[in-house]
């Protein structure tokens, strides 16, 4: 092999190298998810499975480093709030939704789903009190599942609150918020995604970007399985 | 420049240790200052932008200083090229001078060099590498099509994927045939030593590679979700990684201008004694096409992303309906640039396909003069064509009528491409060899994506078909199946002159079949998918399409096999074989082939005076008809 | 050795191509082409498809066949170096080449849009003010896409808003498309609808549904991240059961009606700017 042929070889292989970093480094980013959270299973009579959520108006740095202003869907996971909107549910069975909600409302841009639709009795139960729907302008944020034909429209703190919690993550028995509670079934297997319909993505063109768009804070994945 | 022959012998370089020789204006100052006017730019916009827009404390985002990073970063890396040197020496009043690193080795290579050659191998390979990365991001984007909901990468960052390969393809294969074999062969051709604006030259390409970057660096900042078309709202709405593309966009649409510019001074005002209009080689008229088509067009695409960058940074509302602008203003502004973009992409792939033709089919060019009217008239209709992608959109219905008829117009003068094509083969003496083989994939291929153009063009199948795989098999089939293709027959045909060394003939026979074969494959199936009701840029699809996209993704994954078989070629070839190339191989009377290879610095020792164009082949016929046919001796001198 | 006639040998095998290819395409391909026969635009439709296709199959035919004759007929013999005939041009045959491709795309831009204005639109998005308007009584649905569902407001039943696309068979169908935020695209694939959904516009097609049956509902233009799962099952019922339907509806949701804005061509609801 000439010197040339060497030389060429030597910075070849290098570029090679470092390009192929790169190339692990890209596909990394590209198929990074969020954490999943399975959902537990209810110790009722009834049966069904249990999931217990929670939304926030921030995030805060150290459940998102790169975006800690951004509004955030959590789950519980042996009792920590955890950063993730991949749930696992079983196949045909009932999911019972705990939801705390901590944020302010921004309101619906389609009053339309303000009313609840796809849970068991097409109800949801607000701090206790069932109710088919509430004031559009009173939402927060939503949880959807269009796929399955779940709309419930979550209601916010109201804005004179003593305690709102500001940032991730926020106990229920700290700060002021609302407990619904609603349920769906599931039935064949599958990867639905989820959705929040309130233009909550504080900062973007119609409040529909930034969190709305990133997979890990206004939208989802329900996994059936 | 004068006729004066210039030989004298480079002195031999003086030794000096390497951390001087790095000191100067070259790639690594370049990239420092890249760095520093990164900082700088970050620096500037968080003072500007972070408190004056309250929907920058809410979102966290700062677009207007990322946008400043990446503008001062590009000026730092140019004036860290060098290209600042000769404008402020111009104003403190110093003489003009020519020559910059014209013969200092390999390191000319690597920073700015106003050899048009050295330019032409810097395009080649600069455009080769992000070719190759956006053919990786392709993969990716079929592994996910191996599933119909997102399982392999997450929804998000596949419509980064899907954004990045297409604008990445189309920001680098616009100057694809351009920036490496006009840059190199234009001059030569008409008999020139360089270029009308070598510096400029040189410039288009250190823009493209800066612009290159850019993009790639979307990934840091969430990546962009429009795809490459980048339509507003969306893009307004979309996270800090949307400014990548928009400085991509802006540096691309820069660098087109002034290649387009380059080339039209160069071919106007360059041409040696004797080379009338009507002598030129094909090659360089396809290029003047699409160099008025670069002025033009690209301008407006650099227009049109300044005022989406003025939307996203300083609240402007061109586009948004809430502020009384207007979601159509962009997809009018975008598509007058994009429909002529595609263009830019076509004609010069016609260039190379018939003027490679009667050196491997050994007669002339059968229908000079149509092929030039083809080419100028597909040029001049591009611009009339464009509200083609916007049939279905809201536009005005009086319109509808109209632009279907400009656009089956067009397919007038592009079908005079293909007469050309049949008349030269006809009774022709045909040797297949590799660049030969990929013209005549090239004609089957732009013939499928042609045809399924006129589908698209009728307003009714539009319906149907817009917005669907049947479009992306549409382009695919031209600028892939057309561009590309052509553009391989151009590596195959002048990298034995450009580099004076020959390919494994194996090897890229190897390449091209399986290319050939596995390109069909991946694509045919797409017009089914498209008809079938598969939207475009989704990683969610109907599961009765499973099938065939597990079909497609694999055939994909074979072609970019056959990529693979083609570096390793230039690897093979190029690196450890190292086999000499003849001087003229192909045996062709272009007045390229008539100069030595390697070809000197000033291309010829005296400016050749041209006697006819140079496609002088063929056994004379009795009474032959047709314009241009006459029986003297082969053409320039050298 | 005389060389054989290669004009004739040529034409003669495209003829037989082309007379043997083309019933195919007009009488099996053509029938199974897309989009089907779910309305009458769609039906409309298959016929142009199947137009186009004649119109292109003789083309390819000429260009894939000579192809293949010239790679097999005008080789260069082993080791030989000669040259071919040194013709330059042929005045007539550019000249009948010309005229006839542009008769071709003249006759299939006029077809094209005869058949646009024929079809009111062809199920395509007209825009506000449509060219061609069917007459007699329509059912007015509006469209509404948001990011990242569609929901449909029937304004003759009191403006009430439905998650799920219901339509009768046989009446003619007004739909008015406008989206809430950025430009999505409805696309109804067996009905042979597409109007794209831009933000304070009103994009009016039209359709008459013809076959009872489940379509597949799309969203054609890149919406954001779930452009791809935006997608619904729509249906084509009987006039009764449309009619039973719609009282359901009007049941079920009469909470969300009462809470909805009156209905309007375009929306533009808050935060329509950078909100919070």
């Amino acid at each position: 092999m000439s010197v040339f042929a060497k030389k060429v070889l030597g910075v070849g292989l290098s570029v090679v190298l470092v390009g192929i970093l790169i190339g692990l480094y890209v596909a990394n980013w590209a198929t990074s998810f969020p954490p999943s959270t399975a959902a537990t299973n209810a110790p009722t009579a009834g049966g069904g499975s249990n999931l217990t959520l929670e939304t926030v108006a921030a995030v805060g740095p150290q459940l998102s480093p790169s975006h800690p202003t951004w509004v955030s869907y959590l789950a519980r996971q042996n009792g920590q709030w955890v950063h993730s909107t991949t749930y696992i549910v079983p196949a045909n069975t009932v999911v019972h939704v705990t939801l705390y909600q901590f944020d302010s409302p921004t309101g619906l841009r389609n009053p339309f789903l303000s009313q609840v639709q796809g849970t068991v009795g097409g109800t949801e139960s607000i701090d206790g009190k069932l109710t088919n729907g509430i004031p559009p302008e009173e939402a927060s944020h939503t949880f959807a599942v269009p796929e399955l034909g779940v709309f419930v429209p979550l209601p916010g703190v109201s804005e004179e609150a003593k305690h709102p919690c500001e940032e991730a993550p926020c106990e229920p028995s700290k700060y002021d918020h609302r407990t619904i509670t609603f349920s769906f079934k599931t039935g064949k297997k599958g990867r639905f995604r989820w959705q929040c319909f309130v233009p909550c993505g504080a900062g973007y063109i119609a409040g529909n970007g930034g969190p709305m768009q990133t997979l890990g804070y206004m939208g989802g994945f329900i996994d059936v399985v | 420049m004068t006729t004066t022959t210039e030989s004298a012998p480079t002195p031999a370089p003086t030794h000096r240790p390497l951390w001087r020789r790095l000191i100067g204006f070259n790639l690594l100052t370049a990239v420092i200052l890249a760095v520093v006017g990164y900082y700088l730019g970050w620096l500037l916009g968080h003072h500007i932008g972070g408190k004056s827009y309250s929907y920058e404390e809410k979102s966290g985002e700062n677009d207007v200083a990322l946008l400043l990073a990446y503008t001062f970063s590009v000026i730092g890396f140019l004036v860290g090229l060098g290209f600042a040197n000769y404008p402020l020496s111009r104003m403190l009043g110093r003489p003009a001078s020519m020559r910059e690193k014209e013969s200092a080795g390999i390191g000319r290579y690597f920073g700015l060099c106003t050899d048009h050659k050295v330019v032409g191998i810097q395009y080649l390979v600069g455009i080769g590498v992000f070719f190759f990365i956006g053919g990786l991001n392709a993969m990716l984007i079929r592994t996910e099509l191996l599933h119909t909901t997102p399982t392999f990468v997450g929804p998000n960052q596949y419509l980064t994927l899907v954004g990045m390969h297409g604008t990445m393809m189309m920001g680098m294969m616009t100057s694809g045939i351009l920036g490496p074999f006009a840059n190199y062969f234009v001059p030569i051709m008409i008999g020139a030593r360089r270029m009308a604006f070598p510096r400029i030259e040189a410039l288009t390409f250190w823009l493209l590679m800066a612009a290159g970057f850019v993009l790639t660096s979307t990934i840091f900042f969430g990546g962009f979700p429009t795809g490459w078309t980048g339509y507003e709202p969306l893009n307004d709405q979309a996270v800090m990684g949307m400014d990548s593309y928009i400085m991509f966009f802006a540096l691309v649409g820069i660098s087109m201008t002034l290649l387009g510019l380059n080339m039209m001074a160069t071919i106007i005002t360059m041409r040696a004694p004797g080379l009338t209009w009507s002598r030129l080689p094909i090659f360089v008229w396809s290029v003047f096409a699409t160099a008025v088509l670069m002025v033009l067009a690209a301008p407006m695409l650099v227009a049109t992303l300044l005022m989406a960058a003025l939307d996203r940074t300083i609240n402007t509302s061109f586009f948004i309906a809430g502020g009384g602008g207007s979601s159509y203003l962009f997809q009018n502004l975008f598509w007058f640039f994009g429909h002529p973009e595609v263009y830019i992409l076509a004609l010069p792939g016609f260039g190379i396909i018939l003027e490679l033709l009667p050196v491997f089919t050994r007669k002339p060019l059968w229908g000079y003069r149509l092929a030039v009217s083809g080419m100028l008239g597909v040029s001049l209709m591009s611009f009339f064509v464009w509200q083609h992608h916007l049939f279905v959109s809201g536009i005005n219905a009086d319109l509808r009528p109209f632009y279907m008829l400009s656009t089956e117009i067009i397919s007038i003068p592009t079908g005079f491409i293909f007469m050309c094509f049949m008349g030269t083969m006809w009774k022709a003496r045909t040797t297949f060899k590799v660049p030969m083989l990929f013209c005549m994939a090239w004609a089957f291929n732009f013939l499928i994506g042609g045809l399924s153009g006129v589908f698209l063009s009728d307003t009714p199948s539009d319906t149907d078909t817009h917005g669907s795989f049947f479009v992306m098999a549409h382009f695919h089939y031209t600028i892939m199946g057309g561009l590309v293709f052509s553009f391989f027959a151009a590596i195959y045909y002048w990298v034995p002159k450009m580099l004076g060394l020959n390919f494994n003939e194996k090897l890229a026979k190897a390449h091209f079949w399986l290319m050939f074969i596995a390109f069909n494959s991946t694509f045919m199936p797409l017009f089914v998918l498209g008809m079938k009701g598969m939207p475009r840029r989704v990683s969610s699809y109907s599961p009765a399409l499973h099938t065939l996209n597990v079909w497609v993704s694999i055939s994909a994954f074979v072609l970019g096999i056959s990529m693979l078989i083609f570096l390793f070629n230039v690897v093979y070839s190029l690196i450890f074989v190292r086999e000499k190339a003849e001087a003229n191989p192909w045996n062709s009377k272009s007045i390229e082939w008539q100069v030595p290879t390697p070809v000197p610095v000033h291309n010829f020792d005296r400016i050749p005076v041209f006697d006819s164009d140079p496609y002088d082949y063929g056994t004379p016929v009795g009474g032959s008809v047709g314009g241009g046919g006459r029986a003297a001796p082969a053409g320039a001198g050298a | 050795m005389t060389e054989p006639n290669h004009a004739r040998r040529f034409t003669t095998i495209w003829a037989i191509a082309t007379i043997v290819a083309m019933p195919i395409v007009i009488l099996v391909i053509g029938p199974i082409m897309p989009p089907g026969n779910g309305s009458e635009q769609a039906s409309g439709k298959v016929t142009d498809n199947t137009v186009l296709l004649a119109m292109a199959t003789p083309v390819l035919l000429l260009v894939t066949i000579y192809l293949l004759y010239a790679t097999f007929a005008f080789r260069q013999e082993k080791g030989a170096a000669l040259e071919g005939p040194a013709v330059r041009g042929d005045a007539r045959i550019q000249t009948t080449w010309i005229v006839v491709t542009s008769l071709l795309v003249l006759s299939l831009a006029g077809y094209g849009s005869v058949r646009l204005l024929s079809d009111y639109g062809a199920g395509s998005g007209s825009g506000p003010t449509p060219l061609t308007v069917p007459s007699g009584p329509k059912l007015k649905v509006q469209v509404i896409a948001q990011q990242w569902a569609f929901t449909y407001r029937y304004p003759q039943y009191g403006g009430i808003e439905t998650p799920h696309l219901v339509l009768p068979v046989g009446e003619m169908v007004e739909l008015h498309v406008t989206s809430l935020d950025v430009i999505h695209s409805f696309w109804a694939l067996q009905l042979g609808v597409k109007a794209d959904a831009n933000p304070d516009v009103d994009n009016v097609a039209f359709v008459r549904p013809t076959k009872l049956q489940t379509f597949e509902i799309r969203c054609a233009e890149l919406c954001g991240i779930w452009h791809g799962a935006m997608f619904d099952r729509g249906k084509v019922v009987s006039p009764t059961a449309f009619n039973t339907w719609m009282s359901q509806m009007q049941t079920k949701f009469a909470t969300a009606t009462k809470a909805l804005p009156p209905y309007s061509r375009t929306y533009l609801p808050e935060p329509t700017r950078r909100g919070g």
